[in-house]
């Protein structure tokens, strides 16, 4: 997956009788490796966008590349496969299956990818150490903290490996230290492993991560700067 | 594949037990609908078992040989040679375990008030024990001793009738072969009690040499009657009989001798699954309520599920494996219990205050339920299959939730 191209991306949504612009023909194209941050206030069109690249939402018009795979002309099960073999999810939710433990949330791609029992274990207990939960793994989400459950979602978005990790406000329900931590373990993600990184957010501190920062309101692109990134300070 | 589904039996099987309460409940449901399944139909079965076996037990036997036009005209001309060395040993090989040559005609019985027409069976009374044809109980008297036995034995109802008891004499009148009449005096040696107030009234028992004498058909016969072990398992194994038998003689298996029996066999079977896709439809509404709760409290789940990449089709199957589970946890618990309840209550339940003039249906007072593997497959398939299909729609209805909608509900 070497690049992002999307060309005017088109989306509306019926609320009622009123029709909501999600995104108006925004055009963007994403590098590999590139640390990305989509901002913008709420109803901007960031998570909009967010979805559309991960193959969970589809453009009412324009085209979105993603690598290989036109995304706006694949099936249902096609943007599944897509999603399950390229693509890393790091949700505002934490979003894990509360009735598997930390390593089984974390092999459950793997699962689902068919990878072998022995190399499941192997590299879920591997990137789970990496993320910080060694010791950790048999433990259910309902008993690990908000910020561990962060990161076994991270844990769990970057285990297949995916060059793409798309990320939906990730430290919005975090305290300024774990917030500061998963920023960082992103940025070192980022560096040595050459994943690239989007991440819709409207926390100010995150966007000081990133090195391209795009602002969106009213599901336009209202600017796309280069920019020297910073570490937060807690 | 092999991860994907193991995947999906893991989550199932955890997702069963997430509200364990509510899962227990559902399991309870379906536990008693497979066991009232279950235990009617053995209840049903014990009854027409009963029936059946009665009605073959007066007749008697699985399998009958005649002359070709007996059935049409039982009169001693269309009676058959004794059976050959050949046909006793065809007779003798199992599945068959006992076999009986009588004469079987009808004849009038009179006493010094009163006479009735009846059946007269000249029998071989050790032959007739073999087979399980002999009246149920003696209760004046004795039964015959041998096929030269002089004496007559009645049922006590037709000794009621013709007001006549034990050891008084009566005369026995039938047709010879050449349409003359044919009689003799016997003296009553034994009355006899059925189940069947019918029986009594119709069977006169006498000596096989000693009625063959009378009606002057040397050692000619009407009728001989085989059994095997189950009357359910008739199949075929009458067919080695029927060729030894030859081209003048009809054998027919029960269900061909008596085609209400058969019927009433196969009724039975279909009343059982009616009524098991009865109960489980009843069931079916619960158990579908339970997957489409379990699904709504799980949306977010299984939009995360889909949004990393589970394919709708595996979605579906972990709706349909929890159903799946439970239905199986179900009919292993109410097979158990229907097998536990069912056992001991085999050696009969006393019905009489509740079932009076089941006789005339050729039901006795005691009830035994029959538990047959036929029965537990039944209710398993139609367990299996109806559960299946009302899980369809809970899990179609996963299957085909939107990965964003589902995320961002609360």
């Amino acid at each position: 997956m070497s690049e992002i191209i999307c060309s005017d991306l088109c989306k509306t949504f019926q609320q009622g009788d009123e029709v909501i612009t999600g995104l108006n023909k925004v055009s963007l194209k994403i590098t590999r490796g590139e640390f990305l941050c989509l901002s913008g206030p709420s109803g901007s069109g960031k998570t909009t966008l967010l979805n559309a690249l991960g193959g969970l939402d589809t453009p009412d018009s324009g085209e979105i590349q993603v690598g290989d795979y036109r995304l706006d002309q694949l099936s249902k099960g096609e943007l599944a496969d897509m999603r399950l073999h390229n693509i890393g999810f790091v949700f505002q939710a934490y979003n894990l299956v509360p009735v598997l433990s930390a390593r089984e949330n974390v092999e459950f791609v793997m699962q689902v990818q068919g990878v072998s029992a022995a190399e499941r274990r192997q590299r879920s207990d591997a990137v789970l150490a990496e993320v910080g939960l060694a010791g950790l793994e048999t433990r259910l989400p309902a008993e690990l903290s908000g910020g561990q459950q962060q990161r076994v979602a991270v844990a769990r978005a970057i285990v297949s490996k995916p060059e793409l990790v798309l990320a939906d406000e990730p430290t919005a329900n975090l305290d300024s230290k774990s917030a500061a931590q998963l920023m960082d373990l992103f940025v070192e993600l980022n560096v040595e492993r050459g994943i690239t990184f989007v991440i819709a957010t409207h926390d100010i501190r995150v966007m000081g991560y990133a090195r391209r920062l795009i602002r969106m309101q009213d599901g336009v692109v209202v600017s796309d700067e280069q920019q020297e990134p910073h570490a937060m300070d807690v | 594949m092999r991860g994907a589904v193991a995947t999906v039996m893991v989550l199932a099987w955890r997702n069963l037990w997430r509200n364990y309460r509510r899962t227990l409940i559902m399991l309870a449901a379906i536990t008693v609908g497979i066991w009232a399944m279950i235990f009617m139909a053995a209840m049903m079965r014990g009854m027409t078992d009963q029936i059946i076996e009665n009605t073959l037990n007066t007749l008697p036997g699985e399998v009958q040989l005649h002359h070709l036009d007996y059935r049409r005209d039982p009169s001693v001309v269309n009676r058959m040679p004794a059976p050959s060395a050949a046909l006793r040993e065809a007779l003798a090989a199992p599945p068959a375990v006992a076999w009986a040559a009588r004469v079987r005609v009808p004849a009038v019985v009179a006493s010094e008030r009163d006479s009735r027409g009846v059946v007269l069976l000249g029998i071989d009374p050790q032959r007739e024990a073999a087979l399980g044809s002999l009246p149920e109980k003696i209760i004046e008297g004795r039964f015959l001793e041998g096929i030269d036995d002089r004496g007559v034995v009645l049922g006590a109802s037709l000794a009621r009738r013709l007001e006549t008891g034990l050891g008084k004499r009566v005369v026995l009148m039938s047709q010879d072969p050449d349409n003359n009449v044919a009689d003799r005096g016997a003296r009553v040696v034994g009355i006899y009690k059925a189940r069947l107030q019918g029986t009594e009234d119709v069977f006169v028992y006498s000596g096989l040499a000693v009625t063959q004498g009378m009606l002057g058909v040397g050692s000619d016969v009407s009728e001989i009657a085989v059994t095997a072990d189950d009357y359910r398992l008739m199949g075929d194994w009458y067919q080695p009989i029927a060729r030894v038998a030859g081209a003048g003689v009809e054998v027919l298996p029960w269900p061909q001798l008596d085609n209400f029996l058969d019927s009433l066999l196969r009724v039975q079977d279909g009343f059982s699954l009616v009524f098991m896709v009865v109960i489980f439809l009843a069931l079916s509404f619960g158990l579908v309520n339970t997957l489409v709760m379990a699904v709504f409290e799980r949306i977010r789940e299984i939009g995360l599920m889909q949004a990393l990449g589970m394919r709708p089709g595996l979605i579906l199957a972990q709706v349909l494996v929890e159903s799946i589970y439970l239905l199986c946890l179900g009919l292993l618990l109410g097979n158990v219990s229907a097998w536990l309840t069912i056992k001991p209550l085999e050696s009969g339940i006393d019905i009489s205050a509740v079932a009076q003039g089941v006789e005339k249906m050729a039901m006795g007072t005691t009830l035994y339920p029959a538990l047959v593997v036929q029965d537990m497959v039944m209710s398993t398939i139609v367990v299996l299959g109806l559960g299946l299909l009302a899980s369809l729609l809970p899990a179609w209805r996963a299957a085909r939730l939107d990965p964003i909608r589902a995320l961002s509900r609360h």
